[in-house]
């Protein structure tokens, strides 16, 4: 019972407490690479509080799933989050799923938030709706390639069974096909959690927004609740990056002691580092049009066949 | 039950109700009793035909029963094995829920018009079991072409409408070449044993020449291939589901086509041991094509129901997929592997007709209460329909592949095929594998983005006709036969680890494996591919820890403040005020990025025609037209149309109208036959 409990719970809590400080970090960097103050790292969390505190307006055409998208999206994520390596290599719920349920999860997140969106009958939920999906369809195969990469360099989708492998061997980000399989999902990265090129997370203009449009009408705790959901997901994909191919410092079990904190401490150092990284990216970079996104997509999609290829060229 | 009764036994009692169900029906017109025995009979039929195949199943037995006909090279002869009886299973789970549902969603029909929905529904479900049960050549000929000529009667069940008619004669057409080739598939398979019967074509394949072999699974193929619907043979799919009655349609999408299915296992598997590796890389090519046509077609689909029918052909490509994994992986000598993916496609045929019953019914109840197949003239019916939404919502869910439900499990295990499949070859085309990995995520991830089209504009936000504004639920018992379904995606879904060990007998039989105690953990929570290090996957636990967290958002952000203020207000809009249906998003607009991103393959056209009297800034009308190229029509079937026409013409010219002119043909031909036969 123990055996599993402490993980879990100290997994749970790790996550709900770092997702909004990543989010927060990422935008103090932005704001300072544009030579900004910033609202400081711990912003999200004031605004999380502050909307939890406030009243919600629910519109009168939306239905019951309206409510509902939320906490789907909320727990989904949630649930994702315990089925990957974080601190340790042991993912606490790792026989619940692997890479594969991880992905799905978000799928059914993103499925019920979509449909919250076309719920309240305003034309920006259901152009939010469709451009999410449409976008999310289109990383989709560049995303499964690259895991496929992965997963066939190590004989499983068990990301527990990954970690492990990747601790075992020597460090091997510079195989080609490891390289591209990272440059494949990081641009899968930046489109599934709407960042610039690809969506723009600080946009309120109508025409422009992605998220932001589909969740236009939630306030108060049910917006709280997608922001959170929606941090937790760019956390989980950005610790699948990390850990896939940085695995550095990570603890192999869960045994109490110093060397769970040297672990937090390595993985809070490579989630800054990613996090520059995306913010460089955002800062350089002007947001496409929407169809030319598909192209930047593609470029994913040939990236993760080179990492394929290249496992079968370069097979060790 | 099995103890009591043999599963054959069983097998007869269904078949005996399917008989009486038709009988009764030819009194439907009578009165109230030949209702209720019409579709009694039937429902009675589905439980007794759950029974049988479960308990051939769970024994893993073959069972053979018939009569000679005294007719010379035909038999009457049955034979439940492990494959046929997941296929009646499939059939048995779905007709029961149809037959509840009939019982409703026919209620309102005259006598003359129920007496023959309901006789040729009978024949057809009787014609079903029969297909998935014959061992006999002529015999499985017959009720295949009894099965095509029910379904042929059912959907041009509204024929005094134009579109139903072709549809109606366009299925019987493509039925009927596809039956051509399977009677020359199935001669030369008889030529080649000596007997008619399925049992002598044991691994008979594997005794032909080679060039003969490749040429009889490719007929085999073709001609199950036009049944199940994949593509380019698949046109008659989306013409003739949709003008059905609906329940029809749900026993249709759900389980006519994978008599298709059935075919190609019972001849890749059974009749032919190992096929070469072109044949399994056709099959793969042909699944991953079906599957993500499929899917892009359905997307551009605004008739609720030609939608679901595209479905059905990227379904079955998915477990084309599967199939075609398989026959690699036999080709190349790894049964283990090519078990694991003969149960992701079964599987997933198992799925398939569930959820896509489930959804055809739900469309059904749609129709019946909104009178109407456009999705852009439904919306807002979560509220008069609320549980025809929420059987929609799951059917959706599942055909999406989300978790937890049963689309989930059989994609996961189709994954972990295609994963293996790397390593189970040097050859170059393993690379293959991973590709149609990818392309699946793709066509999973479109159908999520389709099904959420699907439901939220036909379910969610404002009415956008009258009719779907006074929409009424479907009635009790249309609702319990959607619920029976709904039940069963979520025991598929949640129950993988006890469904799985049921396909260990047709694994036993097709490749002489058993994978299920490789598949599922020791403590019976997880599904596992292939070893202690592979990939696990658990719905029941994903769905248990769901609803256990379940708490926690709502602690942390409902429970903070009690008395946070939750009004309910008009819809924000971006301050925009008074928002009718006429601001919703529309299904075509929904589509739209995809219709660019895809152009290549859609080819739209639009048109745009504004009427304005002072300015053109201020329009009076507009009328918009967009549509897409028919692609497979245009290219390929027009061009042979053309042809079979021109030689038609050219061939009038022996058929004069002159009755001596026959005369002489038959005598010729007579002639002709009596010398060929005396010389043998």
């Amino acid at each position: 019972m123990t055996a599993w409990l402490f993980p879990a719970l100290t997994q749970m809590a790790l996550i709900m407490a770092i997702a909004p400080l990543t989010g927060g970090v990422m935008k103090t960097l932005k704001a300072r690479l544009q030579t900004r103050r910033g609202p400081g790292v711990l912003q999200p969390y004031r605004d999380l509080y502050k909307l939890v505190r406030k009243g919600m307006v629910r519109p009168d055409t939306a239905s019951w799933l309206f409510p509902a998208a939320p906490y789907v999206l909320f727990l989904s994520a949630l649930l994702a989050g315990l089925m990957i390596p974080m601190v340790a290599a042991d993912a606490p719920l790792s026989l619940f799923g692997g890479v594969l349920a991880v992905v799905y999860l978000l799928g059914l997140g993103r499925f019920f938030l979509a449909l919250g969106g076309l719920d309240t009958g305003s034309s920006f939920g259901g152009l939010g709706s469709s451009r999410e999906m449409t976008i999310s369809a289109l990383a989709e195969p560049a995303m499964m390639l690259a895991i496929f990469t992965v997963a066939i360099g190590v004989g499983s989708t068990n990301l527990s069974v990954v970690a492990h492998t990747a601790l075992g061997q020597s460090w091997r980000f510079f195989a080609p096909s490891q390289m591209l399989a990272f440059a494949a999902l990081l641009i899968v990265l930046i489109a599934e959690t709407g960042r610039i090129p690809v969506d723009n997370p600080a946009t309120h203009l109508e025409l422009t927004m992605i998220h932001e449009a589909m969740i236009l009408e939630y306030s108060g705790p049910y917006l709280a609740l997608i922001e959170w959901g929606a941090w937790i997901k760019q956390l989980i994909l950005m610790t699948l990056l990390v850990n896939t191919f940085f695995p550095f410092g990570l603890s192999p079990g869960w045994a109490v002691g110093s060397g769970l904190l040297v672990s937090l401490a390595w993985y809070l150092l490579k989630l800054l580092l990613l996090s520059g990284v995306i913010v460089v990216i955002e800062t350089t970079n002007a947001k496409m049009r929407l169809f030319r996104v598909p192209e930047l997509l593609s470029v994913a999609f040939v990236l993760g066949a080179l990492a394929l290829v290249s496992t079968f060229l370069f097979a060790a | 039950m099995g103890a009591l009764l043999t599963s054959i036994q069983l097998l007869y009692g269904a078949l005996a109700a399917y008989g009486c169900g038709a009988a009764a029906s030819l009194l439907a017109t009578r009165g109230q009793w030949g209702r209720l025995g019409s579709l009694g009979f039937p429902l009675c039929g589905a439980l007794l035909g759950i029974a049988a195949s479960l308990s051939s199943l769970l024994q893993g037995s073959v069972h053979i029963a018939g009569a000679a006909s005294g007719i010379p090279l035909l038999d009457y002869t049955l034979r439940l094995d492990p494959l046929s009886a997941l296929f009646c299973l499939a059939l048995s789970i779905l007709a029961c829920a149809i037959s509840i549902y009939s019982f409703g969603y026919m209620a309102d029909l005259e006598p003359r018009k129920f007496a023959i929905l309901a006789f040729f529904y009978n024949v057809l479900l009787l014609s079903l079991t029969l297909v998935f049960t014959a061992s006999n050549v002529f015999f499985f000929l017959i009720v295949w072409e009894v099965m095509a000529g029910s379904a042929y009667c059912l959907v041009s069940f509204d024929h005094h409408k134009e579109e139903t008619r072709q549809a109606g004669i366009l299925f019987l057409l493509m039925s009927h070449a596809g039956t051509a080739l399977l009677l020359v598939g199935f001669l030369a398979l008889a030529t080649a044993t000596g007997s008619l019967d399925f049992a002598a074509f044991h691994h008979a394949g594997a005794r032909l020449p080679e060039l003969q072999g490749s040429a009889l699974l490719l007929l085999f193929l073709i001609g199950f291939g036009v049944k199940a619907g994949i593509i380019p043979v698949h046109i008659w799919l989306p013409a003739a589901h949709p003008v059905a009655p609906s329940n029809i349609s749900a026993l249709m999408s759900g389980i006519l086509i994978k008599t298709g299915i059935y075919g190609i296992v019972r001849v890749f598997f059974d009749f032919f041991d190992v096929v070469p590796v072109w044949t399994g890389t056709l099959v793969l090519v042909v699944g991953v094509t079906s599957a993500l046509l499929g899917v892009l077609y359905a997307l551009m689909e605004h008739d609720l129901k030609r939608l679901l029918a595209y479905h059905s052909i990227e379904n079955i490509g998915i477990i084309l997929i599967g199939l075609g994994s398989a026959l690699l992986f036999q080709a190349f000598g790894h049964p283990n592997l090519a078990a694991l993916a003969l149960v992701a496609a079964l599987y997933h045929t198992l799925n398939h007709a569930l959820f896509k019953g489930l959804l055809f019914l739900g469309a059904g109840s749609v129709l019946h209460r909104a009178h109407t197949r456009n999705m852009e003239e439904m919306g807002g019916l979560i509220r008069c329909m609320p549980f025809t939404a929420f059987a929609f919502l799951i059917g959706a869910v599942a055909i999406s592949g989300l978790p937890p439900l049963n689309g989930f499990v059989s994609e996961w295990l189709t994954y972990q095929a295609l994963l293996a499949g790397f390593g189970a070859t040097s050859s170059l085309v393993r690379v293959m594998f991973p590709v149609t990995g990818a392309l699946l995520a793709l066509t999973a991830a479109l159908a999520a983005a389709c099904f959420v089209k699907a439901f939220g504009i036909a379910f969610l936000a404002l009415p956008r006709s009258r009719e779907a504004a006074e929409a009424r639920e479907a009635s009790g018992s249309m609702r319990a036969g959607m619920g029976v379904l709904v039940a069963a995606c979520f025991a598929l879904g949640l129950g993988a680890t006890w469904i799985v060990p049921l396909f260990d007998a047709i694994t036993q039989q097709a490749l002489g494996v058993r994978v299920s105690s490789a598949l599922i953990t020791a403590d019976g929570w997880s599904l596992i591919a292939g070893g202690a290090r592979a990939g696990a996957v658990s719905t029941a636990a994903m769905a248990a820890a769901l609803v256990l967290l379940a708490p926690i958002p709502a602690l942390l952000a409902l429970g903070w403040r009690r008395s946070a203020a939750r009004t309910v207000g008009p819809t924000w809009d971006c301050g925009l005020p008074g928002l009718t249906a006429a601001n919703e998003y529309t299904a075509t607009a929904f589509s739209k990025p995809l219709r660019m991103v895809f152009s290549a393959l859609y080819q739209p056209r639009r048109e745009i025609q504004a009427d304005f009297e002072v300015s053109p800034y201020y329009p009076t009308a507009i009328r918009f037209e967009s549509e897409i190229q028919p692609t497979f029509e245009k290219r390929f079937y027009d061009p042979l149309l053309a042809g079979i026409l021109r030689v038609a013409a050219r061939m009038r010219a022996i058929q004069a109208g002159s009755v001596h002119a026959y005369l002489a043909y038959i005598f010729v031909a007579l002639i002709l036959l009596l010398l060929f036969g005396v010389r043998a």
